[in-house]
């Protein structure tokens, strides 16, 4: 950190503020922060975040004194908090504040000549040295060969040769870093111009992509209301598949949906296949298979026979035998509104103690458990309510001698409600799946950027940038004294037998001292020279 | 015949968990003789440079070790070899039973990584005098194998659809191979930093009065040998980490949607990233590299274990399915 001004007017303040925002020790501390900072989102649970929608509520009813207070700090949403967005930003703007003088001084040592040698030439990392009895041109003629064909950049000046090779460790580290910033305009530009969508279809209905029919809808800021690709689609067959026996029996195998899918209203109608990796993409929105479970079909008839529901009620699945449970509303039964609530399961099993449950996720004795509701379902005071839940403050549960009234039903079986009031036909099994339709413009940008910053790191990683000098003067008598010598700007060791080799073919005799070890050269590492204030 | 390479790729597993902890044995017989033989204490400079000081050993053979004592490291290190060979025949065996690459569930993963460690360690001693990692690499495998049988096994399978892609062989394979690098990469800076620590206190004058050092710090390899190690084992598994995080971005932008959604394991993955990053980032700075710095990897390396038994375990995400 530099030294804190003293008497300095407003401008020396912002310079130092500047300086210090820049400096690596400010950016280490920003990146451990960062790190530190994203641990509390994945142990709270978080809106927005894909898994459980509810589980912000959830927590909130367990733990109801704590929750509010994180909820002003901002822990159910750590990622789109102000101080988590506080850390990042500075982290990005210190990172600018750093990279763009290193473009710069790039820029201007890619253009100007390789730097002049050093008059001790002993003190660099690498340093050779003997006599010769030709002529001290040849000498540097053949470095400069020789350099070029290893592709340093070379100046002969006068009595040295100056050659510097390895850019591409800058050029990759910059390109690392800028990354970032394009990184965040492709996150941004999702953020504001996608969407997000979920939604459930049963076998045999439809979906269009308006807002409308969606079940939960989140656009950016900025998405286009009108803008939605205008393509629908039915679901006309769901299959699942599961590992019929052995010790992984139950274990999904194979989930697919046969939709038929419209890509414009003027398209004709195609059949696609929707699986889980193999999203359906219509015009840059993508339909993606995230889920599924069962939708028993059942008709509810009125006091007078007549058919008053009839269709597949989607069935929320609460484990992973698909042990369901689910609501039918049926507002139109006559003077009075009834509800039914209860299990699907798939196969089903009634344990003594534990009460019905499924053992297996294919409909393999598929059975209704259901209870009823009368009264008013609430459908008509306007508030929105869950379609899987009954809101029971108007319902009365139906009751047989005093007890609730309750049946399980096999396929075909009807329960006919106690007075004859209403009866429900369970007539088979449907399957409903989970779509989620998504729509990043800026993915693609992002991609570019995860590209640059793999392209970059790499070449900043393995890539090391290193001065060779050869350097001639005459000696005793008619010899030729000839120095070459190496430094490496960084930590990254070049093959260590290069400066050898160059001063083989140079025309070093080969009885010459041992080589020197190449070390790399701490003190001169740009990365620390730049930032270690 | 899957049943056959399954039970196969069992008894090879139990074979090299028998085998590594033989090795694990010989290594730390090892350690434990060249601890009783003092070295020289070295000149008292300043700790970073102090290290240099000291010739590197040849041939992984610490320094202050007898004949008997180079004859066990010999010796432990053909037990890893062989209970390596073992290993990869047993991953091998299990992809074979499954008929896909066999890191689709956390059995297979911890057992790949693990190979993936041993793998790493092994192509390190060939360049460098290690052989000291060897006791703690061997063990963290003898450990993670061990609750790989026991908690985590899983019987050879088909993959739930989730996992049906191609991305898995990439971006799983990327993940096990930067973890097993790193493994070294964190063992080699936990030996450095006590061997850092040692030097400076044989430095300082505080600890001894005697001209020579006992104990186990004083006898590992030179601070600057161990640092070279950890950072270069660093270096190399980080760009690889970075390409296991973007293959899994574009994975998840493929099956759910979006590239990154603050799922826990992604979250993990994040946090694991941003330690490395900034770990390398203070090796490029005065004041920091070194022992600073290797904190930081220390940081890294404990998210990434976290991301594998902590969020598998715990935390519910969409990676749950990797199932245990």
């Amino acid at each position: 950190m530099p030294a804190r001004p003293t008497g300095l007017g407003p401008a020396g303040w912002l310079r130092w503020a500047w300086r210090t925002l820049t400096s690596m020790r400010t950016a280490l501390i920003l990146l451990a922060l960062l790190g530190l900072a994203a641990v509390p989102g994945s142990v709270l649970p978080q809106r927005g975040v894909a898994f459980d929608p509810n589980a912000v509520v959830g927590f909130s009813q367990e733990y109801p004194r704590l929750a509010p207070w994180l909820d002003r700090l901002g822990l159910f949403e750590v990622y789109s908090s102000a101080w988590f967005a506080a850390i990042y930003l500075l982290l990005l703007v210190s990172m600018t504040g750093c990279v763009m003088p290193r473009c710069l001084r790039l820029w201007r040592a890619a253009r100007s000549d390789p730097p002049r040698a050093p008059s001790n030439l002993t003190r660099m990392s690498g340093y050779e040295t003997w006599q010769t009895d030709g002529p001290a041109e040849d000498v540097l003629h053949a470095a400069a060969v020789e350099l070029r064909r290893r592709r340093f950049r070379v100046r002969v000046d006068g009595a040295t040769v100056r050659a510097e090779k390895g850019y591409l460790r800058e050029v990759g580290n910059l390109l690392f870093h800028l990354s970032f910033l394009l990184l965040l305009f492709g996150v941004a530009a999702g953020a504001l111009f996608g969407f997000e969508g979920r939604v459930i279809v049963a076998e045999g209905a439809g979906f269009s992509n308006v807002q409308a029919q969606y079940d939960e809808f989140t656009p950016g800021p900025l998405a286009g209301q009108g803008g939605l690709a205008p393509f629908s689609f039915t679901l006309e067959q769901f299959t699942a598949s599961f590992e019929p026996t052995g010790p992984q029996r139950g274990t999904p195998r194979d989930f697919r949906a046969d939709v038929v899918v419209r890509r414009d209203p003027s398209a004709s109608a195609e059949p696609v296949a929707i699986e889980v990796n193999h999203p359906l993409e219509v015009a840059g929105t993508k339909v993606f298979l995230t889920g599924n479970g069962y939708a028993p079909r059942v008709t509810v008839r009125n006091g007078g026979g007549e058919v008053v529901f009839a269709g597949p009620v989607v069935f929320l699945p609460l484990d992973a035998n698909y042990t369901s449970e689910g609501v039918v509303k049926v507002p139109d039964v006559g003077s009075t509104q009834v509800g039914f609530e209860g299990l699907f399961l798939p196969t089903a099993f009634v344990d003594p103690q534990n009460g019905p449950s499924s053992l297996f996720p294919d409909a393999l004795n598929p059975q209704l458990f259901l209870t009823a509701y009368t009264g008013d379902l609430g459908l008509d005071n306007g508030a929105p309510q869950s379609v899987f839940a009954l809101d029971k403050t108007n319902l009365t549960q139906v009751t047989d001698d005093g007890k609730p009234f309750g049946r399980a039903m096999g396929v075909g079986e009807t329960m006919t409600l106690p007075g004859g009031q209403s009866s429900l036909t369970f007539e088979g099994v449907s399957r409903f799946a989970n779509f989620q339709v998504a729509y990043d413009p800026g993915k693609e940008i992002s991609l570019v950027a995860a590209v640059m910053l793999l392209v970059g790191l790499t070449a900043s990683l393995t890539v090391g940038q290193r001065r060779i000098w050869v350097r001639v003067r005459p000696g005793n008598g008619d010899v030729t004294e000839v120095e070459v010598a190496a430094r490496h700007l960084t930590r990254r060791e070049a093959k260590i037998t290069e400066l050898t080799d160059l001063a083989r073919a140079v025309g070093r005799p080969h009885e010459a001292v041992a080589p020197v070890t190449i070390q790399p050269d701490h003190a001169s590492n740009p990365g620390s020279e730049k930032r270690e204030r | 015949m899957t049943q056959l390479f399954a039970q196969l790729s069992n008894m090879l597993i139990y074979s090299a968990i028998t085998v590594y902890a033989l090795a694990m044995i010989a290594y730390a017989a090892e350690a434990a003789m060249r601890v009783r033989a003092p070295v020289p204490r070295p000149a008292p400079v300043p700790a970073m440079a102090g290290a240099v000081s000291e010739p590197a050993p040849r041939d992984g053979d610490p320094p202050g070790l007898g004949r008997p004592g180079r004859r066990l490291g010999g010796v432990a290190v053909s037990l890893t070899m062989l209970a390596f060979g073992l290993h990869v025949a047993s991953v091998v065996a299990r992809g074979l039973a499954a008929g896909r690459a066999p890191w689709g569930n956390m059995y297979e993963f911890a057992t790949a990584g693990a190979l993936a460690a041993v793998a790493a360690y092994l192509a390190f001693l060939r360049r460098q005098p290690v052989r000291d990692l060897g006791v703690w690499i061997i063990a963290v495998v003898t450990l993670t194998l061990g609750l790989a049988v026991t908690v985590l096994y899983t019987p050879a399978g088909a993959l739930v659809p989730a996992l049906n892609s191609y991305w898995l062989v990439i971006h799983v394979a990327a993940a096990i191979v930067s973890g097993g690098i790193f493994t070294v990469g964190a063992t080699a800076t936990v030996l450095y930093l006590l061997r850092e620590r040692s030097d400076r206190r044989a430095g300082a004058g505080t600890r001894t009065s005697a001209a020579t050092r006992r104990g186990y710090a004083a006898h590992l390899p030179p601070a600057a040998t161990l640092e070279k190690v950890a950072h270069s084992a660093h270096v190399l598994a980080f760009p690889i980490w970075t390409f296991a995080v973007i293959a899994g971005a574009i994975w998840a932008e493929d099956s759910w949607g979006r590239y990154w959604g603050w799922d826990p394991k992604e979250t993990w993955a994040f946090i694991t990233w941003v330690f490395y990053a900034a770990y390398l980032h203070a090796q490029a700075t005065a004041g920091w590299r070194g022992r600073k710095a290797s904190w930081f990897a220390l940081a890294g390396y404990t998210a990434f274990v976290f991301n594998f038994f902590g969020v598998n375990m715990w935390i519910t995400g969409l990676h749950s399915y990797a199932g245990v």
